[in-house]
């Protein structure tokens, strides 16, 4: 039977809270093509950056993702300071230390606040409070170190603006502490759920050599056995002195995916509780005047993958081309291999499952119009997810709730 | 023979100039018609990861740089390509060779006028569709 | 002002719409919802499908392709209907207020009813913002 439905997913659903399109084309129960359409958060920020000086740039560039809001002014002041000789060569040591403290906190964030979600698109609406709930003290330790929950205006080129105190020291050692106690809890609730397993394992699969045809970056690849980490590869700020591991899974679905975000948590704990005991006394900016003629490119490892700003600069106080490459810019096209050929009820997941941060990106989803149509919303997809999840648990025969 | 060689080697006759600023960032040119040629080598072959395209006008034509990520070393390998017809720009697609390029592509046709030939969806990423043909955001001369 | 705008400041149903943000102010808004803030206690609830809403949220910079999407929801939105705009971008664009892509600030394009500053506000400051809304509602005459 070749009954197309089309299956819009947005642009506005209560719980992407970005609008993007998503248009799948679907015969019967199964996804046969995907459009993405994406434009509604472009607001041209490259050809702003052109008019502004390389401080102001920081604070433009902050404001491209409200989740990964460290990681683009990270990429831009690394491009700058390629320019300067690099970041090792520019930027004091104290600094260097805090700029990490801030990136790992931030990827910490990040994944708790997609846990959130994935819970929710797939009926664990506890996982969703209580994964949020413990992202509370995560901002508060932001708070406590930058001013602010969201929006750090933590970095210049040539170093940050904020010092971390001494007696702040031990509260945030204390505040990680209480965070290892939520994060097991995360592990053992998704990891050895049997209804979790079979909802998401097998599901949402992006093969190796699709994420190398693609470009995917970030858990999107590493669940895909992609062993590309930047703070490995080309390694920033102190990423290169501290013990840590990057994690690789196997088999490509989403199952995948949330066991490496879930692992990295801890990896991210253990770097941050490094950094704080090691980090040295000394100044926090190397207090630049001038850059000189030049091009730089700047990369660090975001949340969601490789965060990668290019400068060019003529000398002058404003950089002359600034391009921004977010990751989900790669991982979202990714979504046309994902997502087809999967099952309606698994949609919303699938797509979810890259974490799109689309305002990095644009994600533009197309639909196509097709004969016979009986258009289902947003809103019913996560019903048909989360409904999937309750069938499996009946046969499942597991008596727990949710 | 390490990756660097092994370009310098191979792509000899493609190579119009090398230019190594930085430890970790290597530039080098060549002609817009061999960009085909090159990206096949650098990802195919050698295996490099394509990380992204940015295209800037500039006085002498439309400058792109095709940044490929070599993760086992963490070197960036730029490659630049200078096209110099303003008033009809284009160059060969990359798309065909591997899906990821594919919306670059779209991207700087729509915000710098370039044409991508070969490119089996070249269509609007991001500009909506009451945007005004011709106009052409991250050119200076608009 | 409306008897049945003044009957649903009692429980206020939220429509979250986002014209090209940067998802901060999003997050921020879907932050009151969690168990710190706990919004729903003032029996504001965030809703799925614009035609219950009391209350249209808006944030974003105001980009000219969400921009036909966004009126069209408002039209959506059964009368009355009160607008909230959130963050610094909602207010006035921000610091895209010369890109090429945002043309208009929120106020010239939607009666805006409560403006609540901030980059992004504090969950505090959002739920001091509704509550401001609500006395405004309610002391109407």
């Amino acid at each position: 039977m070749s009954h197309k439905v089309i299956v819009p997913i947005g642009p506005y659903h209560p719980l992407q809270e970005e609008p993007e399109f998503f248009r799948l084309y679907v015969e019967g129960e199964k996804v046969v093509d995907i459009d993405i359409i994406i434009g509604y958060n472009h607001r041209g920020i490259e050809k702003l950056s052109e008019s502004k000086h390389f401080d102001q740039v920081a604070f433009l560039v902050e404001r491209i993702c409200g989740i990964c809001s460290s990681s683009h002014p990270y990429a831009y002041v690394l491009a700058v300071e390629d320019i300067l000789g690099g970041e090792a060569k520019v930027v004091p040591e104290r600094a260097l230390y805090i700029r990490t403290v801030v990136d790992e906190l931030q990827r910490i964030h990040s994944h708790l606040l997609w846990l959130g979600l994935a819970g929710h698109f797939i009926g664990y609406n506890t996982v969703w409070m209580w994964a949020w709930k413990y992202r509370e003290p995560v901002l508060d330790m932001f708070e406590m170190i930058t001013g602010n929950r969201n929006n750090y205006a933590m970095f210049k080129v040539g170093g940050v603006r904020r010092d971390i105190k001494d007696e702040d020291i031990p509260v945030l050692h204390k505040t990680l502490d209480e965070l290892v106690p939520a994060l097991n809890m995360f592990k053992g609730a998704v990891m050895d759920d049997p209804v979790i397993r079979a909802r998401l394992k097998r599901v949402g699969v992006l093969t190796k050599e699709q994420a190398i045809e693609w470009c995917v970056l970030g858990p999107t690849a590493r669940a895909s056995g992609v062993d590309i980490d930047i703070r490995r590869d080309e390694p920033y700020g102190v990423c290169d002195r501290l013990d840590w591991k990057v994690i690789i899974e196997k088999d490509g679905d989403i199952f995948a995916k949330t066991v490496v975000r879930i692992l990295e948590m801890y990896e991210s704990l253990r770097m941050i509780r490094q950094c704080l005991d090691a980090m040295p006394r000394g100044p926090i900016d190397a207090d630049i005047k001038d850059v000189p003629a030049g091009e730089g490119i700047g990369r660090v490892e975001a949340p969601r993958g490789e965060c990668l700003h290019y400068i060019k600069t003529d000398g002058t106080n404003r950089p002359i081309r600034h391009k921004i490459r977010a990751p989900s810019f790669m991982n979202v096209a990714s979504d046309k291999v994902a997502a087809v050929g999967g099952t309606i009820s698994d949609a919303t997941i699938t797509l979810a499952a890259v974490d799109p941060c689309y305002c990095c990106t644009e994600r533009v989803v197309v639909l196509k119009k097709a004969d016979n149509q009986k258009v289902m919303n947003g809103w019913d997809l996560i019903k048909l997810s989360q409904e999937k999840t309750e069938q499996l648990r009946k046969a499942l025969g597991d008596a727990r709730g949710k | 023979m390490d990756t660097k060689e092994r370009i310098k080697e191979r792509l000899k006759a493609n190579i119009i100039s090398w230019d190594e600023p930085f430890p970790r960032r290597i530039y080098f040119s060549v002609q817009p018609k061999d960009i085909f040629d090159t990206a096949r080598f650098l990802f195919k072959e050698l295996g490099l990861r394509f990380a992204i395209a940015s295209g800037m006008e500039t006085p002498q034509g439309f400058e792109i740089l095709y940044h490929f990520s070599d993760d086992k070393t963490g070197i960036m390998y730029s490659v630049r390509v200078l096209i110099e017809d303003k008033q009809s720009p284009q160059i060969d697609a990359i798309t065909p060779l591997f899906p990821g390029a594919e919306w670059i592509e779209r991207e700087m046709w729509e915000m710098l006028g370039i044409n991508f030939v070969g490119h089996p969806n070249l269509k609007r990423l991001l500009l909506s569709e009451d945007w005004p043909e011709g106009n052409y955001p991250l050119r200076h001369t608009t | 002002m409306d008897i049945r705008l003044k009957a649903l400041t009692r429980s206020i149903w939220a429509f979250h719409v986002s014209a090209g943000s940067c998802n901060n102010c999003d997050i921020e808004i879907l932050d009151c919802f969690t168990p710190r803030f706990d919004v729903e206690r003032f029996g504001i609830q965030l809703i799925g499908s614009v035609r219950h809403a009391d209350a249209l949220v808006i944030t974003g910079a105001m980009n000219r392709k969400s921009v036909p999407r966004m009126k069209k929801i408002y039209e959506q939105a059964p009368k009355p209907c009160v607008v909230v705009a959130v963050g610094q971008c909602a207010l006035s664009r921000h610091m895209f207020r010369y890109s090429y892509n945002c043309d208009e600030p929120l106020d010239k394009i939607l009666p805006v009813d409560v403006y609540i500053p901030g980059c992004p506000p504090k969950p505090e400051a959002m739920i001091a913002g509704i509550m401001k809304l609500v006395d405004k509602v309610r002391s109407h005459k």
